[in-house]
């Protein structure tokens, strides 16, 4: 079935596009990588199939009707009405179609609801824009933002291969091994689609939705954010790094030891430059989205930093907001989302860069001291 | 009843009031069903504007003309106003002008809350899109307007998108209250329910559709309201509210009205097609009782919309069968369409065109949404250009070419004139193409793995992209034409016979064209 669904498919696309190449063209789902993806793909195939057929039969007796039923070729009409037997006919042949068609539809449901003996399970959450992911056996988790410089959305450069789809840290899953997802947000609702997988799930927040999908194949796979989540809903996509299981052990242990050192750095002395530098790129992942590379902001929905009250004014009140974020606003508590690190770099960034001048400097150390007291 | 009909014997004489106060103070049907279409149509062309500059965004990508915040605002205001604007103010016209000729009324059964549901019409989209203006922009968060993106992340100006639901809401019930009560009051003497004409039985069963689900869209904004001004939590979590109770209230609204958008274009059309066949409607009695299924089924599968967010395997089959078996009542109204044609005598004069092309492009609308009731596979179509194709399909060549199709056949009976028919002919062929072009590539787009509302994407979506844009601004253009069609009919053409189409029946063909400004005032005899 699959394979002639996807002959036919071709074929057809062939017809109707004969010269262009397919690539531009895809005119059809693909079958994708995962099991649940191919009987998604075989029942599309199937419910597509019945309504070509259907659309013959019906389309034909219609064009039949319009070519040779015309009154300009001195057809006269016949006068029928009402007849029982074909009312029932055309009663009964659909609903049992659709019996037919409901049956493999129940059992694909059934299979992809089943999310019991995961072998590896990695939580799921969306922010307004970008996912995190965290390996819920592990203790370890990270964030995975676009990767798509600004210049190529804005067409001041050329757009590269994987334009909207590619970003710094992707998901990374071993082959071969039921791998299950536990979706939640932050702030909207989100929505985690992968679609070689054949998996979308909706991330809610308040809410944990489970989903699961095991991948054969070693490869890069790519998705978006599916649900309408504001301002960036396009331009937060899913990289998913499917690896063989050793290699997936080797970067889950140097990811670890990594993170380890990056908590190490916390009780280092930094001086203003190095915390400037730091806090550039660390602004331009976490904060640019909204308040914009220059500072400038969108109000009123995302205020100006640039010779704002608060970037310019009291110390703690900036350390507060930026950690514990403001309630009701778009504004997020990034207290868990970024290093102590982090948090000085872009602290002491946003008090110094766009002339903000404050010459102020807070350290990772002090960040850390914040927190606790909390 | 006879009382109505009295007051208007002695007003027969009257004509319509002079300059403005004719619109402001008018209870007279056919001003306001005129109000209605007027109305309508300009909200049509704001709405196709909103299209052109989305269109215009996707044409290439990377971001050219907007930016992302505009563009969910067009998206939103798009949306809410070709739903709210357009549609459905255009068949509460149709009703209006129609459903008292075709039930031989002398008018709307309560004239006086006519004028004002319509009266509040301006007012609510005056505050509309008004929002556009306002600090913060318009609603962002599409016409679904999903909590909590919609509460908690919501723009400021989402209060008074709140108020204007609220009077669209009042000004529809009223509408609909006085549909039932024209069609059950006024019908002439021996027009029983089942003599009915088909266009005045979908409308009765759309008014009762309005009245069961137009509440419930005025409850969840209000919550909103509750959400966003008064502290409440109902679709905040971290209150202990519940942001999927949103989308399941949403949506209980949310699918009956997709059938109020098209039952009423289901009549008109199964006026139209036994008209220019010559011959009458294949089954009247099952297209009636597939309406009054369709209208019931619609109650209970508004979770097909919902298959991503997490429903309990149990609900989630049980939606999937009831979204399957409302392909069955669909599938006998396209059937009878095909058969009244079926060995007719037929006549392609512009509004069967219309007609035509609803059945078939409507079909193929319906071919989609039975593929996106296969839950499975709604987890790859969902919220991607697959549901738009979709809902777009059943909503321009339905019930858009729906309402052109009635146009057309009754102008003639509004104006008195017959339109130029080169003209309108021109008109559908551009709309027809325009249209495909635009739609069609988009189930490719969705296949391919293009969501929805996004203003940018990747680069595989580059040429289908590019073909619909062309075939939106083709679209968008050719409704200039209806405008110029429709003044040069009103001022004047043809002279129209009473009965200008030799196939049409019913009560409205049997006043003169134009019809006056009273018509009816003694019942006619219905045998
Ligand atoms: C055979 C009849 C139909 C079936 C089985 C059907 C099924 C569906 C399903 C399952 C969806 C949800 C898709 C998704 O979001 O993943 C949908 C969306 C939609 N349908 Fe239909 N449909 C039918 C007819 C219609 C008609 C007649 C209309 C309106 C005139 C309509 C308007 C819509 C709209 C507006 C949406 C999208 C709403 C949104 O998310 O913005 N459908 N349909
Ligand atoms: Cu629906």
């Amino acid at each position: 079935m699959r394979v002639h669904a996807k002959r036919a498919g071709a074929l057809l696309g062939g017809l109707v596009f004969p010269t262009w190449s397919m690539a531009d063209w895809t005119m059809n789902m693909t079958p994708g990588v995962t099991g649940t993806s191919n009987d998604i793909f075989g029942l599309h195939m199937t419910i597509l199939w019945i309504c070509v057929v259907i659309g013959v039969v019906v389309f034909g007796v219609m064009f039949w009707s319009i070519f040779a039923h015309r009154k300009s070729q001195g057809h006269k009409p016949a006068n029928f009405h009402e007849n029982t037997m074909v009312e029932i006919l055309w009663t009964i042949i659909p609903f049992v179609i659709l019996v037919v068609m409901a049956i493999p539809a129940t059992a694909t449901l059934v299979d992809m609801y089943d999310t019991t003996e995961s072998e590896v399970d990695i939580k799921v959450t969306g922010y307004q824009w970008k996912w995190q992911y965290e390996y819920v056996d592990q203790e370890f988790g990270y964030f995975s933002n676009l990767a798509t410089p600004r210049d190529q959305i804005e067409n001041r450069q050329d757009k590269g291969e994987n334009y909207l789809l590619e970003v710094d840290n992707p998901l990374m899953v071993p082959v071969g091994k039921k791998v299950r997802l536990l979706l939640t947000a932050n702030d909207v609702i989100h929505s985690w689609w992968v679609p070689e997988f054949g998996v979308k799930k909706d991330a809610i927040p308040g809410f944990i939705n489970e989903a699961w999908f095991r991948v054969d194949e070693p490869g890069t796979y790519r998705g978006q954010c599916t649900e309408l989540c504001g301002k960036d809903h396009g331009f937060m996509p899913i990289v998913v790094e499917a690896v063989p299981e050793e290699k997936f052990n080797v970067w889950l242990a140097e990811q670890k030891a990594a993170a380890e050192k990056e908590r190490e750095l916390t009780q280092k002395d930094w001086t203003m430059e190095e915390l400037m530098a730091r806090g550039e790129k660390a602004y331009q992942t976490a904060c640019a989205a909204c308040h914009q590379p220059d500072g400038s902001g969108a109000p009123p929905a995302f205020p100006a930093l640039k010779g704002s009250p608060i970037a310019t004014g009291d110390m703690t009140a900036h350390i507060d907001i930026v950690v514990n974020g403001k309630a009701g606003t778009a504004m997020q508590a990034f207290g868990n989302q970024l290093s102590e690190v982090d948090l000085a770099a872009v602290i002491t960034y946003e008090r110094n860069a766009w002339g903000n001048n404050t010459g102020d400097m807070v350290t990772p150390k002090e960040i850390l001291d914040y927190k606790n007291q909390q | 009843m006879s009382a109505v009909a009295d007051t208007h014997a002695q007003e027969h004489h009257h004509g319509p009031a002079k300059g403005i106060s004719r619109w402001l103070l008018t209870t007279n049907h056919k001003d306001i069903g005129t109000m209605y279409l007027v109305f309508s149509f300009a909200m049509f062309l704001l709405g196709g504007t909103m299209a052109m500059v989305i269109r215009a965004e996707l044409f290439q990508p990377g971001l050219q003309i907007v930016q992302p915040e505009f563009f969910n605002q067009m998206t939103t205001m798009h949306g809410l106003i070709m739903v709210f604007g357009a549609v459905m103010p255009a068949f509460v016209g149709l009703a209006n002008w129609m459903l008292p000729l075709m039930i031989g009324a002398p008018d709307m059964a309560l004239p006086r809350m006519n004028n004002w549901s319509f009266w509040l019409l301006p007012c609510a989209f005056l505050i509309l899109v008004s929002t556009l203006f306002m600090e913060g922009g318009a609603p962002n968060f599409g016409w679904t307007f999903y909590a909590p993106l919609s509460t908690t992340y919501g723009p400021p100006s989402t209060t008074f998108f709140i108020f204007a639901i609220h009077i669209m809401g009042i000004s529809s019930i009223m509408g609909a209250i006085n549909v039932i009560a024209t069609i059950l009051n006024l019908r002439a003497p021996g027009m029983t329910l089942m003599k009915m004409p088909l266009f005045v039985w979908t409308w009765l069963i759309t008014a009762f559709l309005l009245i069961a689900v137009m509440p419930v869209l005025a409850g969840v904004v209000t919550m909103m309201l509750m959400d966003i001004n008064f502290g409440t939590s109902f679709f905040d979590a971290s209150g202990g509210g519940d942001p999927v109770l949103f989308q399941h209230v949403f949506w209980f609204f949310g699918h009956p009205e997709v059938y109020i958008m098209i039952l009423p274009a289901f009549g008109a059309v199964s006026h139209i097609i036994p008209a220019f066949s010559r011959k009458p409607l294949f089954g009247y009695a099952s297209m009636v009782y597939a309406v009054g299924a369709i209208a019931l089924l619609s109650f209970i599968v508004w979770a097909h919309h919902m298959f991503t967010v997490g429903v309990p395997l149990a609900g989630q089959l049980f939606f999937m069968y009831a979204t399957m078996l409302i392909a069955v009542p669909t599938g006998v109204k396209v059937f009878n369409w095909v058969a009244t044609m079926f060995r007719g005598s037929l006549t392609f004069e512009t509004p069967m065109l219309f007609a035509v092309a609803f059945v078939i492009l409507f079909t193929i609308g319906g071919f989609s949404g039975l593929m996106l009731a296969i839950a499975p596979a709604d987890f790859q179509y969902h919220d991607t250009y697959f549901v738009v194709a979709h809902f777009h399909y059943v909503l321009v060549p339905g019930a858009i070419f729906g309402i052109f199709a009635s146009a057309y056949f009754w102008l003639p009976k509004w104006t008195g004139h017959m339109y130029d028919e080169t003209l309108a002919k021109t008109h559908f062929w551009l709309s027809f193409i325009g249209m495909n072009l635009a739609f069609f590539p988009m189930h490719f787009l969705g296949l391919a793995g293009m969501p929805r509302r996004i203003p940018d994407y990747a680069l595989q979506f580059a040429d289908f992209n590019m073909v619909s844009s062309i075939g939106a601004f083709m679209f968008g253009a050719t409704q200039l034409l209806f405008l110029l069609i429709v003044i040069k009919c009103v001022k004047g053409g043809k002279e129209a016979a009473a009965k200008p189409w030799d196939g049409a029946e019913g009560l409205e063909w049997t006043v003169p064209s134009p019809a006056p400004y009273h018509t009816f005032a003694t019942p006619p005899e219905v045998k």
